[in-house]
């Protein structure tokens, strides 16, 4: 096949990514448009096979089928709450292998005759950086969300010049490349190198910020394969690349957006660290913490006109969306008004919470977003805090030394009460106090929440 | 084709590509944005193509090969893992579900 044909029907692919991403626009139809994508990704894949041909053709099959069966595996048996470290690792590899690609295609470029052009060579050294930070970013991204390694932030001084000294390195490195050194060792130190930067660069970010960085790293990996499509020419590559690279992009200044902090100071505030100021408020604040029993809990909802759950990562840990689910239809079959109040950045993925509910079979209409939920608590008798911590956090409205001041939030103390289901007393993943917990109106049920809201349930019942 | 005008004309299509990003996943709500991150994850599993085409280059030497290989496998599990994670996440946005409502 001829490259013009090829290109001819990369049109296909292209045209069906576009779609795919257009149909995520609506619920209604939006798995409809990722199956669409999928089969575009299977036209690109069979006009890549005959048109690259070649004798190795038994080793592509043994090849995707590893891939593809380590792939499904893992994205069938993965639990909806593991989805976002299960996003990470697919966005790592797929890091990865742009930049192998990088290192193959200057190994046969390089032996002479035939000096390669220098956009090629720029392309090879920054896909072959950006591959491998994406990769050993994703990886450690991957570790810190299946607490493999902690969540809190790692941080010893010098950190970001040493990192920067690094990267500026790196790109001398990979400018040397470009600009005509022609030696293979040199994209194995951009390569390993940027590995490096990629495991120190995620290290120091706070679990809770996990979101916003592995939307940045799918983008990097987007813009990897994006820059590998000038290696192999191939446009395909470019336009699939670079819709991830923008997608990816935006999706990140969003998130950034929504916890009112620049990219800049989420990538290298260490966020996450609790300055002693902010501890010292927290502490002098001295309030009493008031527990409540299931019983009393299961009174206060069944007589409420509005409840509102607002779910958090604790939900996700606890698997207790299918329980709050069917709490939320005892109440509504007692003609409780119900919704659910989410936070962008709830959860360890932008959106992760509507996943987790609507796999609860929830029905999306009632999922509300911040602007929505909002205006909302001051008519809220009961709003139901499960698993969520920062999400609610008041410091963030008032509390200048606070590492989240100025996030927007969900104001659950806005409600008349405010239900909080915690395991513990400890601080949340990102280890910053709560004040909402001392707040006169709040009323703390301990426990696991899956446990919590099962008592609930029966309580309920019981009335 | 010349090389440089091949060059110009693939950074016309990236810059494209950029604006035609932006645009379509503006219009993404919120409550999709973890399959939209899915989505994309998926789709630049693409990248599988690439592998494909240094794999395929693999009898002019040991390093291409192993190369090729391994990045194949890895571009294989992005493309079919995210796409079966999109599909699962998707499958469950439903705006009413379906009768039988008794499941524990």
């Amino acid at each position: 096949m001829s490259s013009n044909t090829a290109n001819v029907l990369y049109l296909i692919p292209i045209v069906t990514f576009i779609l795919a991403l257009r149909f995520l626009s609506n619920p209604a139809h939006a798995r409809r448009g990722n199956q669409i994508g999928a089969a575009g990704m299977l036209v690109a894949i069979a006009v890549t096979w005959i048109k690259a041909g070649g004798g190795s053709w038994w080793a592509l099959v043994i090849a995707m089928i590893i891939g593809g069966g380590l792939g499904a595996v893992g994205a069938r048996k993965v639990r909806m709450t593991a989805m976002p470290q299960m996003v990470a690792l697919f966005n790592g590899v797929g890091g990865g292998a742009a930049a192998l690609i990088a290192l193959a295609e200057l190994h046969r470029l390089l032996p002479p005759p035939g000096r390669p052009h220098i956009d090629v060579l720029v392309a090879v050294a920054l896909s072959g950086l950006i591959g491998a930070i994406s990769f050993a970013g994703s990886l450690i991204a991957f570790a810190k969300l299946q607490e493999l390694i902690g969540g809190r932030p790692i941080t010893y001084p010098g950190q970001n010049v040493g990192n920067i000294v690094l990267l500026v390195g790196l790109v001398a490195f990979a400018g040397a490349l470009s600009a005509g050194v022609q030696d293979q060792w040199l994209l194995w130190i951009v390569v390993g190198g940027g590995a490096l930067f990629g495991i120190l660069f995620v290290l120091p970010i706070g679990g809770a910020d996990m979101p916003v960085v592995i939307s940045l790293l799918n983008a990097f990996t987007g813009l990897a394969v994006a820059i590998g499509g000038f290696e192999l020419q191939n446009n395909v590559l470019i336009v699939a690349g670079m819709l991830v690279g923008a997608s990816g992009t935006l999706l990140t200044l969003l998130m950034g957006r929504a916890m009112n902090r620049s990219i800049g100071n989420l990538l290298f505030g260490a966020f996450g660290k609790v300055t002693a100021e902010a501890a010292a408020v927290a502490a002098g604040d001295g309030g009493t913490v008031r527990s409540a029993s299931a019983e009393d809990v299961a009174v206060m909802l069944a007589y409420a006109h509005k409840v509102v759950f607002v779910p958090g990562y604790g939900l996700a840990v606890a698997q207790a969306q299918h329980d709050v689910r069917q709490l939320a239809d005892l109440l509504e079959a007692k003609g409780v008004e119900v919704s659910y109040a989410i936070h962008p950045v709830a959860g360890r993925m932008p959106g992760h919470m509507n996943v987790l509910l609507a796999e609860a079979n929830v029905p999306y209409p009632q999922l509300k977003e911040m602007d929505d939920a909002n205006p909302e608590f001051s008519r809220t008798d009961v709003a139901v805090v499960v698993g969520a911590n920062d999400v609610v956090n008041p410091d963030a409205r008032s509390n200048q030394g606070s590492p989240i001041y100025g996030m927007p939030i969900l104001n659950v103390d806005d409600a008349q009460t405010v239900v909080v289901l915690k395991r513990s007393m400890n601080p949340g993943f990102a280890g910053i106090e709560n004040p909402l917990f001392y707040n006169p109106k709040t009323v703390m049920l301990f426990g696991d929440a899956k446990a919590s809201i099962d008592n609930l349930i029966a309580d309920v019942k019981n009335l | 084709m010349s090389h440089n005008v091949l060059l110009v004309f693939e950074v016309t299509i990236l810059v494209l590509a950029i604006f035609l990003g932006f645009e379509v996943i503006s219009k993404v709500p919120t409550l999709l944005h973890t399959p939209l991150m899915s989505g994309t994850n998926a789709i630049h599993g693409i990248v599988v193509a690439g592998a494909m085409i240094v794999l395929a280059s693999g009898h002019k030497g040991p390093f291409l090969w192993v190369i090729g290989f391994v990045a194949v496998v890895l571009g294989a599990a992005n493309v079919v893992g995210g796409f079966v994670v999109t599909d699962r996440m998707l499958e469950m946005f439903k705006k009413r579900e379906p009768p039988k409502r008794d499941e524990t």
